[in-house]
């Protein structure tokens, strides 16, 4: 009988969307402690349950720091439900030979068809018309501000990685030319590369940020890249929000000194700076780019099958490898 | 007024009040223009020969008789519905539109609506300025558009820009059109109802004529099922938008993008109430590039009109 056997222990502090998804279905496969649901404070929790447990489920909302790391002496696998790792503490799990897993591609279709959907709607004001009507002002008021074109529009890619690749493949049928900057120069793709977002920036209309935080990404969007964009300059981000120097941000956009931006990610979410919310060339997204039925169930399959590989001792499917 | 400009070819403005665009600072250096308000009005409209149509103002059999010298009329628009275009045959008025000026910016806000519905951008813009990511941080997921069959209503023009952009999004291309176009890969149904029953989404973006009045209507809108979605670029009367009113409220259909409206400046209010459509007031051109092509196209028309040179995007009578 299912219930006789032996289920492997995964340990969650707090539960990511695509668990909550799916509790049903992990529940069945995997003796799920729960630290999220004790009364009693994590520590506590950890040393009194967690002492022989060999894998993590976590996300961005509960990140994996060299602290817990050291508290869990049984650990030997960490697998997020993001495509993003940066709340894992990789050097910590390199020392101790954890291994860690994303859920790799399963998000980049996602995130980019909505980096796109971000775009055109600063743009062409798709969301801004939308209030517009709502509130009654359509007969009212006659004017409307136009928007502009995205053919043409030069498009810098911050991160050719699985999720820029697609932005860049979708903006190339509108019309748009496409530029990046890379951690590396990708000899797959033909697209121009810039060395860093600085020239990226004053060769472009439009950043679309697409990479991972790390120490050297945090605040790369600094003001003088945002000059450089110039005061037409659009960002779109569906990466991370510390990427963006975000009061920067706020303070040219309220102050017009650049164009405009589509955000799904911010520094302090779910906080997002007030003077935002007054801004019709500011489309708003509550960190849920990756969010689709489709995409839930695909992640969900891949931490299960990335699980499933650990604990029979084969290769996991998504694994981070140093680069 | 300057004597140099009573010396101007004349244009007729034909222009409901309600559109606030106006092309007239492109145009009045080179083209006296007349327009009701003119003290001359009712002495030159009887000799005017050429009628600058902004917007979709109605040009009517009664219109046409305010002006009996008028032998062509230049449209601001790729639709023509608001003509009538047999009666400008019956008394040789040579008819101009906006051609392709603006076919891309149109292709482009219809894909920005349909992800926008698919994916509730609109929805989730409304959600963080209400403060709701702070008090509730729950969100419903979204629908990917990867997979999707969408339905083109309509492969000209527009439609074929809309099938192109997307193509790189993963989505299956079905179509209908008045006739099966060659050297495309999309698969062609031969009337709406096959067309909405092998689709998740429908995309508006044909002509409005006698024959596609309503062709949205709820057969096609019940075919089209309760996941379905409707993004309308053409024109309002494409779609029995009662019926519209009526399967979204009752949740079988699943969401909408309209751009236009049956009875514009009048919306369904009653759908305000619904995180499921995404409202727009009639802009899907509303680019400073396109206003520049249309104003390049007009001023070009008017000039070839008086030079009796050839007419761009002219409409042709069979």
């Amino acid at each position: 009988m299912a219930e006789a056997e032996h289920r492997p222990q995964l340990l969650i502090f707090r539960p990511p969307p695509v668990f909550t998804a799916h509790e049903d279905e992990f529940s069945k496969k995997f003796d799920i402690l729960k630290a999220y649901q004790s009364p009693l404070p994590t520590d506590l929790f950890i040393t009194t349950y967690a002492q022989s447990v060999k894998a993590v489920l976590c996300s961005g909302a509960s990140p994996i720091t060299a602290d817990l790391i050291r508290h869990l002496p049984s650990l030997k696998f960490v697998v997020t439900a993001s495509a993003g790792v940066n709340h894992i503490d990789l050097q910590e799990c390199r020392r101790r030979g954890i291994s860690v897993a994303n859920a790799g591609v399963v998000f980049s279709e996602d995130v980019s068809d909505v980096a796109v959907g971000l775009l055109i709607d600063v743009l062409r004001r798709i969301s801004a018309g939308d209030r517009f009507v709502r509130a009654g002002l359509w007969p009212v008021i006659d004017e409307y501000p136009l928007g502009s074109k995205l053919g043409g529009k030069r498009i810098g890619i911050v991160g050719m990685g699985s999720i820029g690749s697609e932005v860049a493949k979708r903006l190339e049928a509108f019309g748009c030319t496409i530029s990046y900057t890379s951690r590396k120069k990708k000899l797959s793709t033909s697209y121009p590369f810039y060395q860093n977002v600085l020239e990226l920036a004053f060769n472009c209309d439009i950043l679309v940020i697409c990479c991972a935080l790390s120490d050297q990404t945090r605040h790369m969007i600094n003001g003088e890249v945002m000059s450089a964009l110039g005061k037409d300059g659009i960002i779109i981000n569906i990466a991370r929000g510390a990427i963006i120097n975000e009061k920067e941000l706020v303070r040219r956009l309220v102050n017009g000194e650049i164009g405009g931006a589509g955000l799904d990610v911010f520094e302090n979410e779910p906080s997002v700076r007030k003077e935002m919310l007054g801004l019709y060339n500011v489309v708003l997204s509550p960190h849920k780019a990756a969010f689709t039925e489709e995409s839930f169930f695909d992640a969900f399959q891949l931490v299960v099958g990335n699980l499933e590989a650990f604990f029979s001792n084969k290769p996991l499917l998504s694994p981070i490898t140093d680069d | 007024m300057a004597s140099s400009q009573e010396n101007l070819p004349l244009v007729l403005i034909h222009q409901l009040p309600r559109f606030a665009v106006s092309f007239n600072h492109w145009i009045q250096s080179k083209f006296r223009l007349l327009e009701p308000s003119d003290p001359d009005f009712p002495t030159l409209s009887k000799s005017v020969r050429v009628m600058l149509c902004v917007a979709p103002t109605p040009v009517t059999s009664d219109t046409l008789n305010e002006f009996p010298f008028l032998e062509c009329v230049v449209g601001s628009t790729a639709g023509l519905d608001h003509i009538d275009l047999p009666e400008c045959r019956r008394r040789n008025i040579r008819v101009t539109s906006a051609g392709e000026a603006y076919s891309e910016d149109v292709a482009d806000y219809a894909v920005g609506l349909l992800i926008d519905v698919f994916r509730k951008v609109s929805a989730g813009d409304r959600f963080v300025r209400d403060g709701l990511w702070t008090v509730n941080g729950e969100f419903p997921l979204g629908s990917k558009l990867g997979g999707k069959r969408i339905g083109i209503l309509g492969l000209g023009s527009i439609g074929s820009l809309i099938a192109r952009r997307l193509e790189p999004f993963g989505c299956i291309i079905n179509y209908n059109s008045r006739k099966k176009k060659p050297n495309t890969c999309y698969t062609y149904y031969t009337n709406i109802l096959d067309l909405a029953g092998n689709s998740d989404a429908l995309i508006v973006c044909c002509a409005l004529t006698d024959e596609t009045h309503h062709i949205i209507n709820k057969d096609v809108m019940a075919a089209l099922g309760k996941k379905g979605v409707i993004i309308n670029v053409g024109r309002g009367a494409l779609i029995d938008e009662k019926e519209l009113v009526k399967f979204l409220l009752s949740g079988d259909i699943g969401g909408a993008g309209l751009d236009v409206y049956e009875n514009e400046p009048s919306i369904p209010e009653e759908l305000f109430v619904l995180d499921n459509v995404v409202f727009s007031p009639h802009r899907a051109i509303a680019t400073s590039e396109s206003f520049e092509n249309l104003r390049e196209l007009i001023v070009c028309n008017l000039e070839a009109f008086f030079e009796n040179k050839p007419l761009r995007c002219e409409v042709k009578f069979e």
